[in-house]
């Protein structure tokens, strides 16, 4: 059934970003955008989670943090790392407290580059999540691994966006 | 009479009635903040994708918790809608509550601990209405039995305008609407994350759900009884009612509890005992 694709949950998390993405994410939920088309819902709690976004890089300070958030969550869920900082450790990638991107500490299943991302980067990387969400399930389900394939990327911000 | 018809009618139409409500509810209240909204159908894919997830539990006893929870959501509203006593109606309907608090105190989580606590508060809160409701159709219609209550030839209404009113105000509360979901929330408010749904997951989050729908249900048919005389009107009230309480949810921010306790009991006080005093006076005169 394809209802985890109807409903997907987010629970967001600021890792050391400049709030650059964080507002973005939030207009995501204004009325110019309103995701909750989508059934997308900002909820605060990981337990009720399905998608987890993250914004900004891994430092000392936040490890922690993230790998609880990311074990709280229950299966089948997928991390979605909003803005380059989250990508790759982005320009703060070589300072002496940043380990970089989100995903040397749990798997990343798709990437929205951009500083700061566009809503409409990061609307398109969540709905790219809701298929790998499905895989998952469908793994989850019949046992059978999935596939692994190269992670996706959400497509650039479109010319003459807003 | 009790007819196990209406009983077997409401245990298979108040969810869907019920996640409709909640569709409407989500449209309605899009469309007041200006944006398109999720489809009316949203409360069945969520709660079809929170039975997809995995049964992940913080506590074993949870699960029994919240399994009681619903049994008892049922059995309160299959009991009402089958014309039975309205005094075990409203037992029934404080023992699943009781049971979704204790659900909520079974996990050793802060924010589940202060979400149960204030879960009691509106309990206390709203119960000598709901009692007081049932006292005021009793003196009026000289019987506790819903069936008899709805066979009362006049509108119960028009001798209970006070209890009505009173009720309504507590309806904000059962509802889980603003500015009385002090206790948990189905929208963004993220003060105590998520109050006593915090530790459930997948198809715990899923009965609680469900279980809200039955009860929307039967709080919306004990609006109707203040109306049951003439249906088309109850009809008519119950959807105005569902309309104000979503007008008040998007209009008004949650309040504290001290101010939606003592709210709740000043208007408690005055508009039902009043309406009791004077009820019982000409009744004894």
């Amino acid at each position: 059934m394809a209802y985890l694709q109807k409903s997907p949950w987010i629970i967001h998390y600021d890792a050391s970003s400049c709030n650059g993405c964080d507002i973005e994410i939030l207009a995501c939920l204004t009325p110019m955008y309103d995701v909750e088309r989508f059934g997308i819902i900002n909820t605060g709690n990981p337990k009720h989670a399905d998608v987890f976004v993250v914004t900004g890089s891994v430092n000392e300070q936040n490890r922690d943090v993230i790998k609880n958030i990311y074990d709280q969550m229950p299966d089948p869920k997928v991390v979605v790392a909003i803005g380059i900082c989250a990508c790759s450790g982005g320009i703060f990638r070589e300072c002496y407290n940043v380990a970089g991107g989100i995903d040397m500490l749990i798997p990343v299943d798709v990437y929205v580059p951009g500083c700061a991302a566009r809503p409409e980067s990061i609307i398109d990387g969540i709905v790219k999540a809701l298929g790998i969400l499905e895989e998952k399930r469908t793994a989850l389900v019949t046992g059978v691994p999935r596939e692994q394939p190269a992670p996706a990327v959400a497509g650039e911000k479109p010319a003459g966006g807003v | 009479m009790i007819s196990l018809v209406y009983a077997a009618a409401f245990i298979l139409l108040a969810p869907v009635v019920g996640g409709l409500l909640a569709g409407i509810d989500r449209k309605i209240t899009a469309h007041m903040q200006g944006r398109v909204g999720p489809s009316i159908l949203q409360p069945f894919y969520d709660v079809g994708k929170l039975f997809e997830k995995d049964k992940a539990v913080v506590n074993d006893t949870q699960r029994f918790y919240i399994l009681s929870y619903f049994i008892f959501a049922i059995f309160t509203g299959a009991l009402f809608f089958a014309g039975g006593d309205l005094l075990l109606v409203i037992f029934a309907l404080t023992l699943a509550e009781v049971f979704l608090v204790l659900g909520a105190y079974a996990a050793n989580s802060p924010y589940s601990h202060v979400g149960a606590e204030r879960e009691l508060i509106q309990v206390m809160a709203y119960e000598p209405m709901v009692i007081l409701s049932a006292v005021g159709m009793y003196l009026v219609t000289r019987s506790f039995n819903v069936s008899e209550i709805a066979g009362f030839p006049q509108l119960v209404v028009i001798f209970l305008p006070g209890i009505f009113l009173g009720f309504l105000y507590t309806l904000t509360i059962k509802l889980r609407k603003s500015p009385f979901d002090i206790s948990t929330s189905h929208h963004a408010h993220q003060e105590i994350v998520k109050g006593v749904t915090t530790e459930f997951s997948g198809p715990n989050l899923g009965f609680i759900e469900v279980t809200h729908w039955y009860e929307t249900v039967f709080l919306l048919g004990f609006v109707f009884l203040f109306f049951a005389a003439n249906w088309i009107l109850g009809i008519i009230a119950v959807i105005i009612v569902f309309l104000l309480e979503l007008y008040i949810d998007n209009t008004n921010a949650r309040v504290k509890w001290q101010l939606a306790m003592k709210s709740t009991w000043v208007i408690t006080l005055i508009a039902a005992t009043v309406n009791l005093a004077v009820l019982a006076y000409f009744v004894v005169v």
